[in-house]
């Protein structure tokens, strides 16, 4: 990498290296390239926090709904078709006027894929890790939210196989929206835990 | 191991630093990386007893500081598929696959493969249970552990048990010495047990930990 000013115009070196080994495991049979494709494609294309966004529009309109959420979530978000790998065991924590949940893997990069699908950068940088435990305010600070000092913050550190997904609270000037128009507001970071869900009518976060 | 993976609670580690509007992934080979070690695995199956969250860990600190995230899952991919023979340096540096070198085999699992993270249906009685205080152990393993450091000596209290999961840690080489099915926990550590009077007292950290991490408090 050191001599990126110079070459910038050629493939980095290490875009070079993996085209090298898919070469290899290809010749060799052992992946096929069409099913490479279909996983970026997955990833890029189908799995993402849109799977989240239905997950909590659900729960803040049919209150049957969330506590089944809340009690069993791997159950109640597979009953709206997501699941599979990084999501076989997933908790819910809910928002509160005074309780606000915030998710980190310190260790590495642990997230609910099948339902906000591939981490952010920053999710898995050295900064977050390493802040969000003992800095939990100052990392909320730097995305612009200031909890008052009387709310609770509960940061849930995804150290074994258990995945994490924030349910943020319902924005005010909601109660006309469908659950779909719902799902338009919910955030990747507000399931996270690193923003609230803004007000349509104020712009302004719950 | 107490590699600088383990960051919780360390400091100068930088800002967080959100992009906007950010790709899935930056560039191309990110995601060939990805799917690469995705439709890999079944070839290391058998064959490598080491996990990927290990080699991760064991990369040099400095290094790993520097590297970004693929980056290190294309090292330690690419070690796993040479140590085990699947592919040779020379193809690597080449670019095509050696003429003469036989092709691999599927190989079936062995007790030593990494597990994912199934819950295990075996019968056994937990040790702790909801609202009890615990200790995490003082322990200092020189393989994977997903005990972090940031809570070790730390009281805290269990607030669930999630069922029975297999021990993700290995030796300092990186085997793994078994399932060890053990009740897994998430045990809430206060801020100020964690941080001192520094930090705010409403404020704590959840920890999902296996039994073996924990003692009766």
């Amino acid at each position: 990498m050191a001599d990126d000013h110079e070459h910038q115009t050629v493939p980095s070196d290490i875009a070079l290296r993996v085209k090298a080994l898919e070469s290899v495991l290809v010749e060799k049979e052992m992946v096929d390239r069409a099913e490479l494709d279909a996983v970026v494609d997955t990833y890029e294309n189908r799995i993402g926090p849109r799977n989240g966004a239905r997950v909590v529009a659900r729960a803040w309109t049919d209150p049957v709904y969330k506590a089944r959420l809340l009690a069993n979530a791997t159950e109640a978000i597979a009953e709206l078709g997501y699941g599979g790998a990084q999501g076989e065991h997933m908790v819910v924590v809910e928002n509160a006027p005074k309780v606000h949940n915030l998710v980190v893997c310190t260790l590495c990069s642990c997230y609910p894929w099948p339902t906000l699908g591939l981490p952010p950068v920053w999710y898995k940088s050295a900064g977050y890790r390493s802040r969000a435990v003992i800095d939990p305010r100052g990392v909320l600070r730097e995305f612009g939210l200031e909890p008052p000092d009387d709310v609770e913050i509960r940061v849930w550190d995804s150290t074994a196989e258990i995945r994490y997904l924030v349910l943020p609270e319902r924005p005010a000037d909601t109660e006309h929206l469908t659950e779909a128009e719902l799902a338009e507001l919910v955030t990747r970071d507000s399931m996270i835990g690193v923003a609230t869900v803004a007000s349509p009518r104020t712009g302004d976060a719950a | 191991m107490n590699g600088v993976h383990d960051m919780g609670g360390m400091h100068g580690l930088g800002p967080v630093g959100p992009e906007p509007c950010e790709p899935v992934f930056h560039e191309p080979w990110e995601g060939r990386v990805f799917a690469l070690r995705a439709r890999t695995a079944r070839w290391l199956r058998g064959r490598d007893m080491g996990s990927h969250r290990f080699e991760l860990e064991r990369i040099a600190a400095a290094d790993y500081l520097r590297m970004s995230y693929y980056a290190r899952w294309f090292t330690v991919l690419v070690d796993r598929l040479l140590r085990c023979g699947l592919i040779a340096t020379r193809e690597l540096e080449r670019g095509a696959a050696d003429a003469g070198r036989p092709q691999p085999t599927l190989l079936p699992p062995s007790a030593g493969d990494q597990v994912s993270g199934g819950r295990l249906d075996v019968a056994l009685t937990p040790r702790f249970r909801p609202a009890q205080p615990v200790r995490a152990r003082n322990m200092h393993p020189r393989g994977h552990t997903r005990l972090p450091r940031y809570a070790r000596g730390k009281l805290g209290t269990v607030v669930r048990t999630h069922g029975i999961f297999a021990l993700q840690d290995t030796d300092e080489t990186g085997q793994r010495l078994g399932d060890y099915p053990q009740h897994v926990y998430t045990v809430r550590f206060t801020a100020r047990e964690l941080w001192g009077d520094q930090a705010s007292d409403r404020d704590s950290v959840y920890v999902d930990l296996w039994e073996g991490y924990l003692e009766p408090a």
